[in-house]
C-alpha cells in the first residue's frame, strides 16, 4: 500500500498578509487560498529566525538556530546535520529539493559542497546531500555557481544582465534604483516569463516527478526565491497590477512626523538603521536610507512583491495539475509556507533585519493533508513554529519524529493545539557582523509579542519591546516601560530565560557575508 | 610545516579551492575551483621569521594582503598564523572564511601524520 507523498513549498520572503486566504487583497493567489479552505490555515506561524539560512536550516532539521548552529547568514550547515530528507528517505522515500540551499553562494573558491556539486549535475556524489537525492538549487538572480545561473549562462545568455544585480561592485547588496519611482532593488527585467526562476522552480519539479515511478512515495521540497528582493518580475508581468492602484499598507504611517514617533518608541537599532547610520547584518543595502523611502516606493515595490506572488500560485497550480494527472492527488499532503517575512513599507522600512514584529515575523503556513485521510478543514489561531514542519513529515510518513527534532506534529485545530501545549512560539536572532552585534530573543503568548535584548553594539541589555497583536495589530506603540503592562513584560520575560534550547558545539564560523 | 607553508608553489596542496598554481619570480598564478584567475605578488618569503605574503588586486577584492607566520612551538609542534587583509569588507569575510578552512585543513592533514 503506499503512503502519503509530500509537496513542500516554501517561498523566500513572504508575509502573512500577502495572500488572499489571510486577508490579501493585492495578489490573486486562487490555488493557495483552495488549499486553504480544504485543509489547515495556521494565523500565528512564526519562524525561529527572520532571515534565510537559519530559517532554512530550521526547516530541514526541526531544530531552533541555538542548537543546529547556523545562529546568522553566512554560516553553513555542517553536512553532518540531521535533515528530515534523510529520515523519510531511510524510511524508503524518494527526495528531492528544488532550488533552497544551506550554504554561502558568494564563494569563489568552490568549497561549500552545494556550490561545487551545481557544477556536477542533479544527482549529488553518493547517492544524497542532506537526505537529497535530487538536487536542483536557485538564487534570487541569474548569476552564481547554482543550477538556476548556470542554465541560463549556458542556454539564454543574452537574458542574464536584464536581472537586478544582487550584489554591487563591492560584494555588498545592491542599492541601485530602478522602476518607475527610483526604489532600491528594482529593475525592469525583459526576460521571458517561462525563463524565470518561479517558472523554472515549477518546471523543474514536474520533470523529477516524471521521473519517478506511479507507486513511489516521494518528498518533494520545492522552494520558489521570489517574493524576496530584488523585484524584478518578467515585464511582461508587471501590468497585472498597476502601482499606481496600489494602497499604502496599513502599517506605513504615511507622515514622517508619525514615523519619527513610532520608531523613537522602539530600541536605538530601529533609528539607527532608519537614519542610515548604522549596518547590522547583511541583509538590506547598507548605501540604502531607509528615511528616504517615498509612498511612492512603497506601492511600486508592493505591486511588484504581488505580481510576484500571483506568478508563484499559478506555478504551484500548474505542479499539483500534473500530479493530479500522474493519480497522486488523492494521497497528496501540500505544506505552504515561507521562511521569514519582508517589511514592505511597515514602519517606513524595507528588507529584513534584527527586528521581530509581524512584518518578519507573522507568515503564510497551510497545510492541506491528503483527501485520502479525511481531512476536517480548520483554521488554527495558536501560536506554531517552523521547526514543527519537519516533525509533521515525519507523522504524515508514518515514521516517528527523531528525538534531534525540538518541535511537535503540528495540531490540526485549535482544541488539539490546547490539547498539546502549543502556546507560544520563540524566535532568536544573533548577528555579528563588521564589528556590529545584535542579539535578541522573542515569544509571542497569549496575543502578546515581548523581544529582549541581550547586550551588544548598541544595547546594554536592558532594552526591549512589548506589544499587543490583538490591541495594536502594526506593532506601532512599545509597551516594555509602561507600568499597567509591568506583570505581563516579567512573566514574558520568565518565558524567555526559560528558552534554553541546547547549544550547537562548537560554535559555528561566519564563513562569507551571503 | 614551514616546508610546506612557506613554498608559495605549493599552496593548491593545502589551500581547498585552488586547483592549481604556478611561479615565475614574485609572481603567482593560480586557478580556483570556480575557474577564476587571480594573479598573486609574492611579498615577503622570510626563511628565518618563517614568513610568507602574497597581494593580489581582484577579481573579487582589492589591496589583498595574506600574512602566513608559521611560529614553533616545541618538537612536532607549531603555530600557524593566516592573516587577511582585504577590502571591500564583504570579500574579506569571504577569504577570511576560506582562509579558516584553509587552517583547519592544514591541522587535519599534519595531526593525521602524527
Amino acid at each position: 500500500m503506499s503512503r502519503r507523498k509530500v509537496l513542500f513549498v516554501t517561498t523566500d520572503q513572504q508575509r502573512y498578509d500577502t495572500l488572499g486566504c489571510n486577508g490579501g487583497t493585492l495578489a490573486r493567489t486562487p490555488v493557495i487560498d483552495r488549499l486553504a479552505v480544504e485543509g489547515i490555515r495556521y494565523e500565528r506561524a512564526h519562524p525561529q529566525s527572520v532571515v534565510c539560512m537559519p530559517s532554512r536550516a530550521t526547516l530541514l532539521t526541526g531544530q531552533y538556530p541555538t542548537t543546529h548552529g547556523v545562529w546568522m547568514n553566512g554560516v553553513p550547515l555542517p553536512l553532518d546535520a540531521p535533515s528530515v530528507a534523510e529520515v523519510l528517505r531511510l524510511h524508503g522515500y524518494r527526495t528531492a529539493l528544488i532550488k533552497a540551499h544551506f550554504e554561502p553562494f558568494l564563494d569563489p573558491f568552490l568549497r561549500f559542497a552545494e556550490n561545487a556539486q551545481s557544477r556536477l549535475g542533479t544527482r549529488p556524489p553518493g547517492g544524497s546531500h542532506r537526505g537529497f537525492e535530487h538536487l536542483e538549487l536557485a538564487a534570487h538572480g541569474s548569476v552564481g555557481p547554482l543550477h538556476y545561473a548556470r542554465w541560463l549562462a549556458a542556454e539564454h545568455p543574452e537574458t542574464v544582465s536584464g536581472f537586478y544585480q544582487a550584489l554591487d561592485a563591492e560584494l555588498s547588496v545592491n542599492a541601485q534604483a530602478g522602476g518607475d519611482t527610483g526604489a532600491p532593488q528594482v529593475k525592469v527585467n525583459p526576460v521571458a516569463r517561462e525563463l524565470y526562476h518561479t517558472d523554472w522552480v515549477a518546471e523543474r519539479t514536474i520533470a523529477w516527478l516524471d521521473s519517478l515511478e506511479g507507486d513511489e512515495d516521494w518528498f518533494c521540497w520545492m522552494s520558489f526565491p521570489d517574493p524576496h528582493h530584488p523585484w524584478d518580475p518578467p515585464q511582461s508581468e508587471v501590468a497585472r497590477i498597476d502601482w499606481r492602484d496600489v494602497p499604502l499598507p496599513p502599517g506605513f504611517p504615511p507622515s514622517v512626523a508619525e514615523r519619527d514617533q513610532i520608531i523613537e518608541g522602539k530600541p536605538r537599532h530601529w533609528r539607527l538603521w532608519y537614519e542610515g547610520s548604522l549596518v547590522s547584518n547583511s541583509e538590506a543595502p547598507a548605501r540604502w536610507v531607509p528615511a528616504t523611502l517615498t509612498t511612492d516606493q512603497v506601492r511600486e515595490v508592493n505591486a511588484r512583491n504581488a505580481v510576484e506572488c500571483e506568478l508563484i500560485d499559478e506555478a504551484l497550480g500548474r505542479v499539483l495539475r500534473r500530479i493530479e494527472e500522474r493519480g497522486w492527488g488523492a494521497d497528496l499532503d501540500v505544506f505552504y509556507t515561507s521562511d521569514h517575512g519582508e517589511f514592505q513599507g511597515d514602519f517606513g522600512l524595507l528588507f529584513k533585519g534584527p527586528y521581530h514584529v509581524d512584518a518578519l515575523m507573522r507568515l503564510p503556513l497551510v497545510w492541506r493533508p491528503a483527501p485520502s485521510s479525511g481531512p476536517a478543514p480548520a483554521v488554527v489561531k495558536r501560536p506554531v513554529g517552523l521547526l514543527d514542519l519537519a516533525p509533521t513529515f515525519c507523522a504524515v510518513a508514518g515514521v516517528e519524529s527523531p528525538g534531534w527534532m525540538d518541535g511537535a506534529p503540528l495540531p490540526t485545530d485549535d482544541r488539539d493545539a490546547e490539547a498539546r501545549g502549543f502556546d507560544q512560539v520563540v524566535t532568536e536572532w544573533d548577528s555579528e557582523l563588521l564589528r556590529v552585534a545584535v542579539h535578541l530573543r522573542t515569544d509571542h503568548r497569549d496575543g502578546l509579542v515581548c523581544t529582549a535584548y541581550d547586550p551588544g553594539t548598541v544595547h546594554d541589555g536592558t532594552e526591549g519591546e512589548l506589544y499587543s497583536t490583538l490591541e495594536d495589530p502594526t506593532q506601532s506603540v512599545n509597551r516594555w516601560d509602561d507600568r499597567a503592562w509591568r506583570s505581563a513584560r516579567e512573566h514574558l520575560l520568565e518565558v524567555l530565560r526559560a528558552h534554553r534550547p541546547r547549544p550547537h558545539v562548537p560554535k559555528l564560523h561566519l564563513e562569507a557575508p551571503v | 610545516m614551514w616546508a610546506l607553508v612557506g613554498d608559495p608553489d605549493r599552496i593548491e596542496e593545502w589551500f581547498p579551492g585552488i586547483e592549481s598554481s604556478h611561479l615565475e619570480g614574485t609572481t603567482r598564478t593560480i586557478t580556483l575551483a570556480s575557474g577564476q584567475v587571480v594573479t598573486e605578488t609574492i611579498v615577503t618569503r622570510d626563511p628565518l621569521q618563517r614568513r610568507l605574503q602574497y597581494s593580489s588586486d581582484g577579481p573579487m577584492c582589492r589591496r589583498h594582503l595574506a600574512t602566513l607566520d608559521v611560529v614553533p612551538i616545541d618538537e612536532g609542534r607549531s603555530l600557524v598564523v593566516f592573516g587577511t587583509d582585504a577590502e571591500p569588507p564583504a570579500s574579506a569575510l569571504a577569504l577570511g572564511g576560506a582562509a579558516g578552512a584553509a587552517l583547519e585543513n592544514l591541522a587535519r592533514r599534519f595531526e593525521e601524520a602524527r
